[in-house]
């Protein structure tokens, strides 16, 4: 206990000295943690293709450092305790099991800037939270769903069982079920973010118990290549980036998260000096969340519901958590006419009436 | 609770998604039974799945496209043979230095065959056999290295228990120095072993990047060299034993997947460490039955050999 107090304190020294060195160059240094693989194509590729932004934008003014494939968990603490004590300025941590390590880090360095994408906790005042509002295009997704599967079983594979995964459960089965009051809804928990023969197994799993349109909520392509092999019958979307070598099918459209505007913004603001702790979560309004293009493989009046949907919730004029809706245990969540609160989204744990199953614990 | 699952599709499925860990581990179980402890099973797999990949895409034949892998897995174990046999390395550092390079290599040699589709791997024609309900599915509508795998279990077997080969192979994991005194180059078989070992995890490792998952992505195998690891160790070093675990854990993880998607009401947490729990619960079992004989390693396992000693 003793040794590890005088290791932080040391630590706390060093990012101090650090720090204060990186200032005296003038140079800000932006650092991103990754749970993935830069190549994998989804979620680490778009976060790196937010890297690579940054240091278009600023030039020889800002130095970043990144490291991929960083386990969630004791291992992303010392990863963030080395990257602070390296001199980092600002720290960009990119996925929701980051979160208590973020902040734990973050307590030791005052001076350094961290960011966590997808949580809710900030403990310290120099942490802030963003993420992006991806159910938004989720319930687009749901729409083309619903309106495409011949089986009227859509499936979504999900990654872990937290709110922002179950939000996107949430949205895909209310507008696919909107459009189609028969279809059914199979979930598959992956418990996993990239393990592409996992993912693929997953898919083929619910390809053989006749599902036809397949959401993922994990990082890689293996769905889509998957769904691939079926030629044609079962189609999917891009997730997290375009996933455009799947084009036109399977992979009908997609969901690309685009994080470098935010990431440019705030590394600036790191700079001039009025970085502040916010809360920010951004969806289709503003870029963050951009659908990818829908091909042809999808006809074209549902094209054209699916764009109208989507520049209804970019003109704010359409929440796709829209009331009524009840609870899976029958409750009232949302009355007639009432939009969700964020609150409510940010720590969503139910499904929403009609899904079958259990979220797991 | 198994409502709605097809039990022919399932075995079919599970053998698939077994190829990959039976290779790897049957490779590493030559090694192990040489006495050369290689924990390299990962990264050799991943540089096969990379070259593997390279090779079918740029010649568009998935034949060739595994030998590049078995070559790929081969020539990164030689490093591992070089630097254990003749630098007299620590073989255990050597083994997972050799994951970390392989990983890393494998990325940087990916880096331009991102996002490209691999030719198909056709399966092999067994004409109307391939239609007979359940046994066509289970036996008859696979692709050659499904047969492959199970065909390099037998045949590690046979060498192991049978030949004069399997014997000498299995003295200098005994026991170096008296296979030595014996006048077997205990080095040499040794480099063959790894060699053999690399090839067999190369093969593993491209059939994730050319079957499994058509597709190349940084860091593809995740893990399944771990698990191929694990599988040597709890089927006592015995080639059959091996299979089975290889197809329990591969079963296992394909029918938790299938029990969700059919909507099974087992939580999904339980489903989700099945695999692990089972295989080695069953493993376990199996080689407390007979004492300690049964569980015993190679008795030279992960020691180096030098003549001069």
């Amino acid at each position: 206990m003793k040794r590890r107090h005088l290791l932080a304190t040391a630590a706390l020294g060093l990012g101090l000295a650090f720090g204060g060195a990186a200032a005296a160059q003038d140079k800000t240094k932006a650092c991103f943690v990754y749970v993935g693989p830069i190549g994998d194509l989804g979620w680490s590729y778009q976060h790196h293709q937010g890297l690579l932004a940054v240091q278009e934008a600023y030039g020889d003014k800002v130095e970043t450092a990144y490291q991929e494939s960083v386990p969630e968990g004791a291992d992303a603490e010392r990863v963030l305790t080395q990257m602070a004590l390296s001199g980092c300025d600002i720290i960009f941590t990119t996925s929701f099991g980051y979160m208590d390590a973020t902040n734990a880090v973050a307590k030791k360095f005052p001076n350094v800037k961290f960011e966590h994408a997808t949580g809710f906790k900030r403990e310290a005042p120099n942490v802030s939270i963003y993420n992006a509002r991806f159910y938004e295009g989720r319930a687009i997704q749901g729409h083309i769903a619903g309106k495409m599967t011949k089986t009227n079983k859509i499936g979504y594979i999900g990654s872990f069982p937290i709110p922002e995964v179950i939000m996107g459960i949430n949205a895909y089965y209310l507008h696919a079920k909107k459009v189609n009051p028969a279809v059914e809804l199979t979930v598959v928990w992956a418990m996993t973010w990239f393990d592409p023969a996992k993912e693929a197994d997953a898919a083929k799993a619910m390809i053989e118990q006749g599902v036809d349109v397949i959401a993922s909520h994990t990082d890689s392509t293996a769905p889509l290549a998957e769904a691939a092999k079926t030629g044609g019958k079962v189609i999917g979307f891009g997730q997290a980036s375009d996933m455009a070598e799947y084009k036109p099918s399977p992979r009908v459209t997609s969901i690309i998260d685009n994080w470098a505007p935010y990431y440019v913004k705030r590394v600036g603001q790191v700079m001039d000096g009025t970085w502040e702790s916010i809360d920010s979560w951004e969806g289709i309004a503003s870029g963050e969340v951009e659908l990818g293009e829908i091909t042809d493989a999808v006809p074209a009046d549902v094209k054209a519901e699916a764009e109208a949907m989507r520049d209804a919730i970019a003109a704010g004029t359409y929440h796709p958590f829209t009331g009524p809706i009840n609870k899976q245990d029958g409750s009232v969540w949302l009355a007639e006419g009432a939009t969700a609160p964020d609150g409510d989204l940010l720590g969503m744990g139910f499904y929403v009436e009609g899904i079958t199953g259990d979220i797991p614990k | 609770m198994f409502g709605g699952i097809d039990p022919g599709l399932l075995i079919a499925s599970l053998m698939v998604a077994s190829v990959p860990i039976l290779f790897a581990a049957v490779g590493e179980l030559v090694v192990e039974k040489a006495g050369v402890l290689n924990l390299g099973v990962e990264g050799m797999m991943i540089m096969g799945a990379v070259t593997g990949f390279i090779t079918a895409v740029q010649t568009g034949s998935p034949a060739l496209g595994f030998a590049g892998g078995a070559l790929g897995g081969a020539v990164l174990s030689l490093l591992f043979a070089v630097l254990t046999q003749v630098m007299q390395a620590n073989q255990v550092a050597s083994g997972l230095a050799l994951t970390l390079f392989g990983l890393g290599l494998s990325s940087l040699l990916g880096q331009g065959f991102v996002g490209i589709k691999p030719p198909l791997t056709p399966d092999v024609p067994f004409g109307p056999l391939a239609d007979i309900p359940f046994i066509g599915t289970v036996l008859f509508s696979h692709d050659p290295l499904v047969y492959l795998s199970v065909l390099a279990v037998a045949g590690v077997w046979a060498v192991l228990s049978f030949t004069r080969a399997g014997l000498v192979l299995r003295a200098v994991g005994e026991s170096h120095d008296a296979a030595h005194a014996l006048g077997y180059k205990v080095r040499r078989i040794r480099v063959l072993a790894i060699l053999f070992g690399g090839a067999m995890a190369g093969l593993g490792g491209a059939y994730v990047s050319l079957v499994r998952v058509p597709q190349w992505t940084d860091g593809i195998t995740a893990g399944a060299g771990w698990i191929a690891l694990a599988i040597v160790v709890f089927a006592s070093w015995k080639p059959w034993r091996a299979l089975l675990g290889a197809w329990l854990f591969g079963g296992i993880t394909v029918l938790q997947l299938n029990l969700q998607a059919a909507g099974s009401r087992i939580p999904v947490e339980y489903l989700s460490m099945s695999p692990y729990l089972i295989t080695i619960l069953v493993l376990v079992i199996m080689s407390s039955g007979r004492g300690r004989a049964a569980l015993s390693a190679p008795a030279s396992l992960g020691q180096n050999f030098h003549a001069a000693r």
